[in-house]
């Protein structure tokens, strides 16, 4: 670790605050229907789309209402753009002549753009034309983020609301979220991005005659505008299939700072939002405090990792120093190490390194980010799932003061603890039932390209990944079979709508409850010893539910490693 | 039965629980225990794979121990559910044997039911129906729930109560409700029978000790689902953990028994075993404590009270006003008006009047009775509003209301001092009421009764207001005297001048605003508030209508016991939440042991894992699972007692007990297998 290296971290941190802290409380204004400075632009915008699309903006919504529209439009944005990758070979704007997907790859693709997942299976440059980059890809991009947002906003107003049954109107929520918030960011770092050199055209690939006299093509497209939205709406589905690391999606070290700042901009924004909801600062404070110290441990665990190299590379080939396979130079070991916490903490799934070629220890934090799934998290999602936990460490702390739990004046009962630990179980399963299966069938071995722990490791990165929602691989696997198209994509879609439905639900049955005042005898949750409480339970829960995987992982292999036996 | 407490266990309880703790071992009622169910089904699975080691695959060669490692894998998952058993088995035995006391109350009552033509028939109390009515003279026993028609008579309710005072039970009023089970002591009642057998609150009384009517609580219902949700996550993890281990390890594969003790250490068994002891013995404190609450889910709504209201009369403050002051009018020294007070209170038997003559010994006066026998005795009459003595020398000492004294005085010629006024007022201003002294055609001064809040209650207040709770008091006082007592008892809020319908306006507002009340009654017309509140702890002294509405009855009769009504609820929540905790934080030692036990063959290097330098595989694997099994029995006494509850804020209550119990849940199970192991290695049993 060296001191430039450490203080491009903080820096970085600490830009994502200044931006986020001020953004949180324009989405909660966006959110209460306050009027923005630029009401004139967007009231007229609003009032159109609702009206081309027939929808009364006064209805209110209970959460059974809200949901069926959520997963009714995610549904039919799923199943068109399942199609335009099955047609894309017939259809316009594909100037390199790229054909339809097999039917697997099209229902794992859709599944992994409609669930913000961005799981790739194929490499962009050679199985998506430009329609599908842009009117599937960009498009979903967009979608995915705002259908996290309005579940997340939606459940903070039943968290809120006393006796009512309300929970917002899902059209309006859809609406605002995309042209008040998603679409002006995008725009705004899109512009920035072609400023600082990444390519935006309709031209097709291009051939280029190199110096020692070959020819190379070159791939190219509207990057800058799928690269924005990518970012922002913690997608992570790269243009390129090399993502992040590759020349044309992140030049410069610059871009790189700047995409770091875009992944988590939204989810840390959304913890200043929720702390408006609730009228609480102490919360913001404490989760900030605690969340960051996790993003920042996570960070310099691989850091150092990586830092340390490799003891069996250096033996062997009698050098030392860190360890830079998969890593671009223009990043360096520091840069690499907080893109990967921090895309695997806000479930982006974006990638600027090799994630496969770090050490184990640098490879099973990011493994671990997503199994937690709840420092900051996807867009909208990595509240819930925060408010999820913090549900279940309120039961908890609850018995523990001899009082019924409540959490911002409401009563925690029995519905709630159920749907909460629904929301809890779903992840777990989705990881290691279908590892099970894959590492014990052909279907899923005959894919696998490196034997023993670490192919192991890889199986299970590849399902944690799609459960968390997140899209990152380690590779390794030839993911694009049929048993790793459709099991990956039931596990998405699992992972994204069950804990979503059980969320919204509690949120039905929170909405209707009275808030009841604070007095002495209330828990306080927003403080530092609650909060150590709530990364307490956070941790041993997951610690207690992968511990025996990543044992036989990650932990085995560097294990091995520092013992000096190579991976077998 | 003499008093409903038992103290010890007696050796019928242990024997019975032991026997339970066989019966129970019957599926569809494990069953009702998930948790434990599971552990019964990993017991029948290894105790196939005693009688045949291979019976899921493998080869394992009669060299390999691998049946005498099922067999006490078995043994030790069999103890366990034993264990499990035996806690609530003991919980109940306390139960069962204060039921079948009252039982042996119950039976063979017989009683005189009035027939049609007016003539009593004796029949069996059983056959008693609502309506009836019976007739009971002194020396029977009242042989069903009713009310006293006719007739006044004092009663022996030891039996119900523990209390063997007896108590005046007549027609009319808030004292006519009568036990079935307790004894007419004098004279003779016409009874109206207000219970069908089976209903009457003896029966409930049997039915609640006895757990029969046991339902789970809110909280224990939520705790269950998350107790479930923990074992089907570690169902799923260690049955996904065969095939991984599978590929990693190619052959050389974990056995079954060794993934039946790791998902049974890893399910919360510990809170699993104890939850329904803990509920049992929590109702058993309230039982004890001569409270019977009708629902467990009173006793947790007694826990979560965010609004008391407390009666000031009987409950804030002793039921009589006391003298606390002498205060002087006119130009005679404070000596003289101590001792015409205490002398024309001498013989008065009132406790105002006691209260005078106690306050001048206070004060350095004190007068013999004997050297007045000759003096005469002027009673208080509602008349006169004064009493007083009258000296063989023709003095005449008065003390009674200041109008009547003021009259006194002027009618016998005398004046009235002119800062008598100023003085009457400055007491009546502060709540008290002023007595006027006299001797003669002179007044002395003034006597300060006040209301006297009973010792403790501030702190009390206080203690409540730590946990969160606001009080309030209900008077029929003026605002001025309501608003002094409140101040002096220290309660948050006050109505004065209440009536009942206030009380019921009161707890319906706090209810609007979310909060649960609590209050105490004994009238009728407490009857709907009582029925309103979240809480209601009726006084068995109290009508019949007042102990239907409420969800509690205090035997004692004491309103001040829903202060620890309140606590014993809260205890019964924190127990839960501690054990849950101890019992998740367990876990972490157990995977230390277990996993690098478990992937020896496979991963060596996993050892580094092994911290506590367990001697061998087998024996990590059955020192965790015997530390899983002893700690169930070992906190059975936790479970039964309570944990300790101090009033303090909820963030220092919750650091408290995380720290007792989180971080102890993590350290203890390291210390104990570490213990386990090294007496295993010693009776060389750890490679079996």
């Amino acid at each position: 670790m060296t001191v430039q290296g450490v203080a491009a971290i903080l820096v970085t941190v600490g830009l994502i605050f200044l931006l986020a802290i001020p953004l949180g409380g324009y989405i909660y204004r966006v959110f209460m229907g306050q009027r923005s400075k630029l009401e004139g632009v967007f009231g007229p915008l609003d009032r159109l789309l609702y009206r081309v699309i027939g929808v009364n903006p006064a209805v209110e919504m209970d959460w059974k209402a809200y949901i069926r529209s959520l997963l009714l439009v995610n549904f039919v944005m799923a199943l068109f753009v399942y199609l335009i990758f099955r047609l894309q070979g017939v259809l316009p704007l594909n100037p390199n002549g790229i054909h339809g997907m097999s039917w697997d790859l099209a229902f794992n693709s859709a599944v992994a753009f409609i669930t913000n997942t961005n799981w790739q299976s194929y490499a962009g440059e050679q199985s998506m034309s430009y329609l599908g980059q842009m009117v599937a890809v960009t498009y979903l991009q967009f979608t995915s983020a705002a259908t996290g947002v309005v579940a997340v906003i939606a459940f903070l107003r039943g968290l809120v609301g006393h006796r009512g049954t309300s929970l917002g109107n899902f059209w309006v929520d859809f609406v605002r979220v995309q042209t008040r918030i998603l679409l002006p960011l995008a725009f705004l770092f899109a512009l920035l991005l072609v400023g600082l050199g990444l390519p935006e055209t309709l031209l097709g690939a291009q051939a280029v005659h190199t110096l020692s006299g070959g020819t190379q093509i070159i791939a190219r497209g509207p990057v800058a505008s799928l690269e924005a939205i990518k970012q922002l709406g913690t997608n992570g589905g790269g243009f390129f299939n090399a993502n992040s690391a590759h020349p044309f999606e992140n030049p410069s070290p610059l871009t790189d700072v700047l995409e770091i700042i875009a992944m988590a901009l939204i989810p840390v924004a959304l913890i200043t939002t929720f702390a408006q909801f609730i009228k609480s600062r102490a919360h913001a404070v404490m989760l900030y405090g605690l969340l960051v110290g996790m993003l920042l441990v996570a960070t310099f665990i691989i850091y150092g990792a990586e830092a340390a190299g490799n003891p069996i590379v250096h033996h062997l080939l009698g050098i030392s120093g860190p360890n830079m396979e998969g890593k671009e130079v223009r990043f360096g070991t520091s840069m690499s190490s907080l893109f990967t916490a921090v895309t695997t903490s806000t479930a982006t799934g974006a990638v600027n390194n090799m994630l496969d070629s770090l050490t184990p220890l640098g490879g099973m934090v990011p493994l671990l980010l997503m199994m937690f799934n709840m420092v900051f998290g996807g867009i909208g999602v990595g509240l819930l799932n925060i408010l999820m936990f913090l549900i279940i460490t309120v039961f908890l702390s609850g018995l523990m003061v001899g009082r019924t739990p409540e959490i911002f004046g409401k009563k925690i009962e029995s519905r709630e603890v159920k749907l909460a630990a629904a929301a809890m179980l779903v992840h777990p399963f989705v990881i290691l039932v279908p590892t099970a299966i894959a590492v014990a069938t052909k279907m899923g071995t005959s894919s696998m390209l490196n034997p023993g722990l670490h192919g192991f490791s890889e199986v299970l990165y590849a399902f944690t990944s799609a459960a968390a929602n997140n899209g990152s691989a380690f590779a390794g696997i030839n993911a694009n079979t049929v048993f790793y198209n459709v099991t990956l994509g039931v596990v998405m879609l699992l992972g994204r709508y069950v804990s979503m439905v059980a969320m919204l639900a509690m949120a039905g049955s929170l909405v209707k409850k009275a808030v009841i005042p604070e007095s002495q005898g209330t828990l306080k949750t927003g403080t530092l010893s609650f909060g150590l409480v709530f990364i307490a339970v956070v941790v041993i829960v997951g610690a207690l539910t992968f511990f025996p995987a990543l044992a036989i992982g990650p932990i085995g292999e560097q294990l091995q490693m520092l013992s000096g036996q190579l991976a077998h | 039965m003499a008093k409903p407490v038992v103290q010890t266990i007696s050796s019928a309880i242990w024997k019975r629980a032991f026997v339970e703790s066989f019966t129970k071992l019957n599926p569809r009622t494990m069953v009702k225990n998930p948790v434990m169910f599971v552990v019964e089904v990993g017991f029948v699975i290894t105790l196939l794979l005693s009688m045949d080691p291979n019976l899921f695959g493998g080869h394992f060669g009669p060299g390999s121990g691998e049946r005498a490692f099922d067999i006490v894998v078995t043994v030790i998952l069999f103890v366990t559910i034993l264990f499990a058993n035996f806690a609530e088995a003991i919980a109940e035995g306390r139960g069962k044997a204060q039921a079948e006391s009252l039982r042996k109350t119950k039976t063979d009552l017989t009683a005189n039911r009035r027939r049609e033509d007016g003539a009593y028939e004796s029949i069996p109390a059983t056959s008693l129906r609502k309506g009836d009515v019976v007739q009971v003279v002194a020396g029977e026993l009242i042989p069903v729930d009713g009310e006293v028609i006719q007739g006044l008579g004092s009663v022996d309710e030891s039996a119900i109560t523990g209390e063997s005072a007896p108590v005046i039970r007549g027609s009319g009023g808030d004292f006519s409700s009568v036990t079935g089970g307790t004894k007419l002591l004098s004279d003779v009642l016409t009874i109206r029978v207000t219970a069908n057998p089976g209903e009457s609150f003896l029966d409930k009384m049997i039915g609640l000790v006895e757990g029969a009517s046991r339902q789970k609580t809110p909280n224990e219902l939520a705790l269950s689902v998350l107790l479930a949700a923990l074992t089907l996550i570690f169902l799923i993890v260690v049955d996904t953990l065969k095939p991984m281990a599978h590929y990693v390890g190619g052959n050389r594969n974990i056995d079954v028994a060794t993934l039946i003790a790791l998902l049974v250490c890893l399910i919360p068994t510990t809170i699993g075993a104890l939850l329904s002891a803990i509920g049992i013995a929590g109702m058993d404190r309230v039982i004890r404590f001569n409270v019977i609450a009708k629902s467990g889910k009173a006793v947790e709504a007694a826990g979560d009270v965010n609004t008391l209201i407390l009666d000031k009369t009987g409950t804030i403050t002793i039921g009589n006003r006391l003298a606390s002051e002498f205060l002087l009018a006119g130009p005679h020294s404070s000596q003289e008006l101590v001792e015409v007070a205490v002398l024309s209170s001498l013989f008065d038997e009132t406790p105002e009047g006691r209260s005078v003559v106690d306050l001048g010994k206070e004060n350095g006066v004190s007068f013999v009775r004997e050297q007045y026998g000759d003096a005469e005795n002027i009673e208080f009459s509602a008349d006169t509003r004064m009493s007083g003595l009258n000296l063989p020398d023709g003095t005449e000492l008065r003390k009674g209301a200041v109008d009547a004294i003021r009259n006194y005085v002027l009618v016998a010629g005398g004046t009235v001092p002119e800062d008598l006024e100023s003085q009457t007022e400055r007491i009546a201003r502060e709540g008290g009421t002023p007595l006027a002294v006299a001797k003669d055609t002179e007044i002395y001064g003034l006597i300060y009764l006040k209301d006297i809040v009973k010792p403790g209650m501030h702190q009390r207040f206080e203690e409540l207001r730590k946990m969160g709770i606001k009080t309030v008091m209900c008077t029929g006082d003026n605002p001025l005297t309501a608003a002094t007592i409140a101040k002096e008892a220290g309660v948050d809020d006050f109505i004065a001048e209440a009536k009942p319908e206030d009380k019921m306006r009161l707890i319906r507002e706090e209810q609007a605003l979310g909060k649960l009340v609590a209050m105490s009654g004994d009238g009728t017309n407490d009857a709907p508030a009582l029925a309103q509140a979240d809480v209601g702890l009726a006084m068995n002294s109290g009508t019949q209508a007042a102990k239907e509405a409420g969800n509690m009855v205090d035997l004692d009769s004491d309103p001040t016991k829903l202060i620890e009504v309140v606590s014993i609820g809260k205890q019964l929540l924190i127990t839960r939440g501690a054990i849950t905790t101890f019992s998740i934080a367990n876990d972490v030692a157990k995977y230390f042991a277990i996993i690098p036990a478990m992937f020896i063959l496979m991963i060596p290097q996993l050892q580094a894992l092994n911290i506590m330098h367990l001697t061998s595989p087998r024996s990590a694997i059955l020192s965790a699972l015997i530390f899983n099994a002893v700690i169930i029995p070992l906190l059975i006494p936790l479970a039964m007692r309570g944990v300790k509850y101090h009033p303090m804020s909820a963030t220092a209550m919750l650091m408290r007990n995380l720290v007792l119990y989180g971080l102890g849940g993590i350290v203890a199970p390291f210390i104990g297998i570490k213990l386990i192991d090294l007496i295993l290695t010693a009776f060389g049993w750890a490679n079996i």
